[in-house]
């Protein structure tokens, strides 16, 4: 049995009044990749940010690789990869010196060499060498994404990878994807595409208002009952006071 | 460490922003307050130990602001936090960044000062030297750390000095009385005492910060 890269047991992350997660318990394997649906404002983002270390959540734990988040190791960020809306680069540097910074904040051995490897691999060509504030959002996106694969994290979260992306660009990052998953890498990624997750992952859920929705496999039987959980997820509210009734 | 460092002064030596920020309120500082006071007036010379600190400050709040609004752009802050290393260690490099940045300004401000209030080139200065440096590394580790917590928010431009100034009142209380000692020609055993503050409390704001660093950016 693979081991676990994720699992949540009640986890809740308040905003003020607002539940953006409203106690989600789940368990992602090692290796897996999973889609995670829902309409703006479910709590998708926030699931991510908090899976990546970036929130602390209000309540319930949290395991990343079997150690508990509240551990804090900074070691343990090191297999987590994030990809998020905005590039976390900074736009006055090129996108090579972006690379090599985030190699040496990693501590990459010969940090030189895997930007050169990242460079070529997201085809950045002689983009690499322009300030990132010169990129079109295709050529930023494939930065960031060189950026959170530069230290081959075990986990990679992806925050709608795909969002305003050409064709062309949105399939680039397809392929790298399917490339992570077949060097072993764990996939969790929040997606309005839905043709796009169910190609690249093999377990879908559905966030709404806060809460967990469905979760199951992606297969051919399996699509209808989703269509059905994500069109109700779609209508509910964006998010959900505290204390206001949790209807499954 | 040294990666965070790196980072910061390449930025800074693409778009000088932050120096040239410290630079041009520090110097219109000083003139605007040199101008206020009579060049004859007996009163002159006891302001100009007043007038260098509120330069310091005044452009050392700015310097800072903007060393962090580059962490803004992107969410580059964001990038920060996930990188494996202790959160009290950006602090540190964010603290050694803003006051390398002052002291390169004070290399400008001070000749200048020396000008302005028709001080005479000497040793002195030097020693003054020693008291702006251990004011600028407490008011950047206090600054550094509500420069993180301000910089999130949408009244940030106001939201720093009204949190950072009250907290650096020791900071200009020492170095002022330091500054006024200094430059009657005291040497820097005779403002001991001051020194001893200015260190305790540059230990204090940087230990403090550290610890507290990674709780101030969460959100």
């Amino acid at each position: 049995m693979a081991a676990e890269a994720i699992r949540a047991e009640g986890l809740t992350r308040r905003f003020g009044a607002v539940m953006a997660l409203d106690r989600i318990s789940l368990c992602v394997q090692a290796g897996e990749a999973v889609a995670v649906f829902g309409p703006n404002g479910a709590g998708k983002t926030t699931l991510l940010r908090v899976i990546g270390t970036l929130l602390r959540p209000t309540d319930g734990r949290l395991w990343l690789f079997g150690h508990d988040l509240r551990s804090g190791s900074p070691a343990l960020r090191r297999r987590v990869g994030v990809l998020s809306h905005q590039s976390f680069l900074y736009p006055d540097l090129t996108a090579a010196e972006n690379l090599l910074f985030y190699a040496r904040m990693y501590s990459l051995p010969e940090a030189g060499r895997r930007v050169a490897e990242s460079v070529e691999r997201l085809e950045l060509g002689e983009w690499a060498a322009r300030p990132v504030r010169t990129l079109s959002r295709g050529m930023l996106q494939r930065c960031a994404l060189a950026r959170a694969l530069i230290h081959r994290p075990e986990l990679l979260l992806l925050d709608e990878p795909f969002t305003g992306l050409d064709l062309e660009a949105a399939a680039a990052i397809e392929r790298l994807l399917r490339e992570e998953q077949q060097r072993g890498a764990t996939i969790v990624l929040t997606t309005h595409d839905v043709a796009r997750g169910f190609a690249i992952c093999q377990r879908a859920i559905i966030l709404s208002r806060g809460a967990l929705r469905w979760d199951g496999p992606i297969s051919p039987a399996a699509r209808a009952e989703f269509e059905g959980r994500y069109a109700e997820a779609v209508r509910g509210a964006p998010a959900r006071a505290v204390g206001e009734a949790c209807c499954l | 460490m040294l990666p965070l460092i790196w980072k910061d002064l390449l930025i800074e030596f693409r778009t000088k922003e932050t120096l040239v920020s410290l630079l041009m309120l520090g110097l219109l500082t000083l003139l605007v307050l040199s101008l206020a006071f009579d060049p004859l007036s007996e009163l002159r010379p006891l302001a100009a130990p007043g007038t260098l600190w509120v330069a310091v400050i005044f452009a050392g709040v700015l310097g800072i602001h903007r060393s962090f609004l580059c962490e803004r752009e992107n969410e580059c802050l964001q990038g920060l936090l996930l990188c494996p290393v202790d959160r009290g260690t950006i602090f540190l490099a964010k603290v050694f960044g803003n006051a390398l940045f002052m002291l390169g300004a004070q290399c400008v401000i001070l000749p200048v000062f020396v000008v302005f209030f028709n001080l005479f080139p000497s040793l002195a200065l030097l020693r003054l030297v020693v008291v702006l440096s251990l004011g600028i590394v407490g008011f950047a580790a206090a600054g550094t750390l509500f420069a993180a917590i301000s910089v999130r928010t949408r009244a940030r431009e106001v939201l720093l000095p009204l949190l950072v100034l009250p907290l650096v009142v020791p900071v200009l209380i020492a170095g002022v009385s330091a500054t006024a000692k200094i430059l009657a020609g005291k040497g820097l055993a005779d403002v001991a005492r001051w020194l001893h503050l200015l260190a305790g409390y540059d230990l204090l704001a940087v230990v403090v910060g550290w610890m507290i660093f990674e709780y101030a950016v969460e959100e």
